[in-house]
């Protein structure tokens, strides 16, 4: 196992952990702070991801691309980063309570 | 009988312009600018300063980019869906359009203006179309290893109908001769890490693809290929921890100004002097944030700068004598792309999340103008179809 990826799944036991107690504790952003997320995912995730996200210099974000994968990884991924790769943190940015529900609409379908 | 000649000279002239609808025109002061959201352009004109037309069902333009037609005519717009479209400008409408790959990133055209080549990141290649048609000459798959593709950045044309780029998984720069554009001939040379972009100098000669996953710039000597890529800028964060990266910088040759290149350094908040003769680093000036376009004036007088997210607000201005950032100010917000008029005495920029594109005298930083737009992002003037490495 890499560096980077014993980094990336100790990140993920971590927030596998914090994350189910976020859920509980946590409720979904204002409506207010949902538009503000979904302006940053599909503009400026967008960069990387496609406006559309289907990809491009990042993975294609959506439901289908990320229905195997664990939520957890997926929010550690957005709030740590990812080393060895592009993916930069983005935890200035927002709360992981956040990035959860980033990734909670993108395996549904992202919002417009 | 000479004056009733005239006369009928005339009359026909009048004539034809009304058939045409229009006054015949040139093309070399227009342009196009994307706006990404609706899948449209506007078309502008850089002497009135003012939107003459709106094109729309170009598709997914999150990430499009544009090539000119020699004759200035034609703009090629590569969407990020794979879609190519051929836009005549004096027509204001879309000639002929094809979805070539899943999802490209951008293109260039040959030295000669018949090979218009798309840059894909799915399935990760190249394809070469007929400049006129459209019709698919032929690809280059970026296939690294066995089965292994890379997506494909940085391509540049180059002279004698080569292309230039890199291989972002594969680490690798290659060179493509379109000679006999059905049959395209490839070398390879290894590059470094994560390349992310390129550029071919002004003059040809030199092709520079930016590193990400080292800090460092990949240089291939194209008159003198044989000899490799060789790496400049080397440790240039000095093992430092880098900042993190928002936004990737963008490349090309429009870097070049007054014998020295400009760089975006990746992670530091700082553009990279070079000089082109030696290819040494000279001096490092400090800007507002993680540069993504370092853009010199045609005069070489100015170099412009822009940020990635969160710092997108900002621009500053670097005066290349003095050697340093001379201007700093926030013209708008999401400032994603600028472009100078062709003679550079003003800058257009886009300002994405204002809808609205500036114009911005560069001599006293005043706004001379603005159009609206929808969410714009690449301007793309005519100017750029004569320029080698568009």
């Amino acid at each position: 196992m890499s560096r980077s990826s014993l980094v990336f799944a100790l990140f993920s036991a971590f927030t596998a952990a914090a994350s189910g107690a976020f859920a509980e504790a946590s409720t979904a952003p204002t409506p207010a702070r949902q538009k503000e997320l979904v302006h940053l995912v599909r503009q400026d995730c967008g960069s990387c991801h496609g406006m559309t996200l289907q990809g491009g210099l990042g993975p294609a974000l959506l439901p289908a691309d990320l229905k195997d994968k664990p939520a957890e990884g997926l929010t550690a991924t957005i709030y740590y980063g990812r080393p060895g790769t592009p993916m930069p943190p983005w935890k200035q940015f927002m709360t992981e309570a956040e990035a959860a529900w980033i990734v909670d609409q993108l395996m549904r379908e992202f919002p417009k | 009988m000479t004056s009733l000649r005239t006369l009928f000279a005339a009359c026909a002239a009048l004539f034809l312009a009304a058939c045409a609808g229009q006054q015949l025109r040139g093309t070399g002061d227009l342009g196009m600018v994307i706006e990404r959201a609706s899948g449209q352009v506007t078309l502008v004109n850089t002497s009135s300063r003012q939107a003459y037309a709106r094109i729309d069902g170009l598709g997914d333009l999150s990430h499009a980019s544009v090539v000119y037609s020699r004759d200035g005519r034609y703009a090629f717009v590569f969407g990020r869906d794979g879609g190519l479209s051929k836009v005549d400008l004096l027509e204001a409408k879309i000639v002929k359009r094809v979805i070539q790959s899943g999802n490209a990133i951008g293109g260039s055209i040959s030295q000669d203006g018949r090979i218009v080549v798309a840059q894909n990141y799915t399935p990760g290649g190249i394809k070469a179309f007929d400049a006129e048609t459209l019709e698919l000459l032929s690809e280059v798959p970026a296939e690294y290893a066995p089965g292994k593709y890379s997506k494909v950045v940085g391509l540049a044309d180059s002279p004698g109908n080569k292309f230039v780029y890199a291989l972002f998984d594969g680490g690798e720069i290659w060179v493509s001769d379109f000679s006999n554009p059905r049959a395209p001939t490839t070398s390879r040379y290894p590059a470094g890490l994560q390349p992310y972009d390129g550029l071919v100098t002004p003059d040809g000669r030199y092709f520079l693809a930016g590193l990400f996953g080292e800090d460092g710039v990949a240089i291939l000597d194209l008159w003198q290929p044989e000899k490799g890529a060789r790496k400049i800028l080397e440790n240039y964060g000095r093992g430092q921890e880098k900042l993190p990266v928002f936004k990737m910088p963008h490349l090309r040759g429009w870097s070049v100004a007054q014998g020295k290149a400009y760089l975006p350094a990746i992670g530091r908040h700082e553009v990279l002097v070079v000089d082109v003769a030696t290819w040494k680093e000279v001096g490092r000036i400090p800007v507002r944030g993680q540069p993504v376009f370092v853009m010199a004036r045609p005069d070489g007088r100015q170099v412009w700068v822009n940020f990635a997210f969160p710092d997108n607000g900002k621009m500053d201005v670097i005066d290349t004598l003095a050697g340093k950032a001379v201007r700093a100010f926030e013209p708008g917000k999401g400032i994603l792309h600028m472009e100078f008029s062709p003679r550079g005495e003003h800058l257009w920029l886009s300002a994405r999340d204002d809808n609205k594109v500036l114009i911005i005298g560069t001599e006293r930083f005043d706004t001379v103008g603005e159009i609206a737009a929808a969410s714009p992002s690449g301007i793309f003037f005519t100017s750029r179809a004569a320029r080698i490495g568009f």
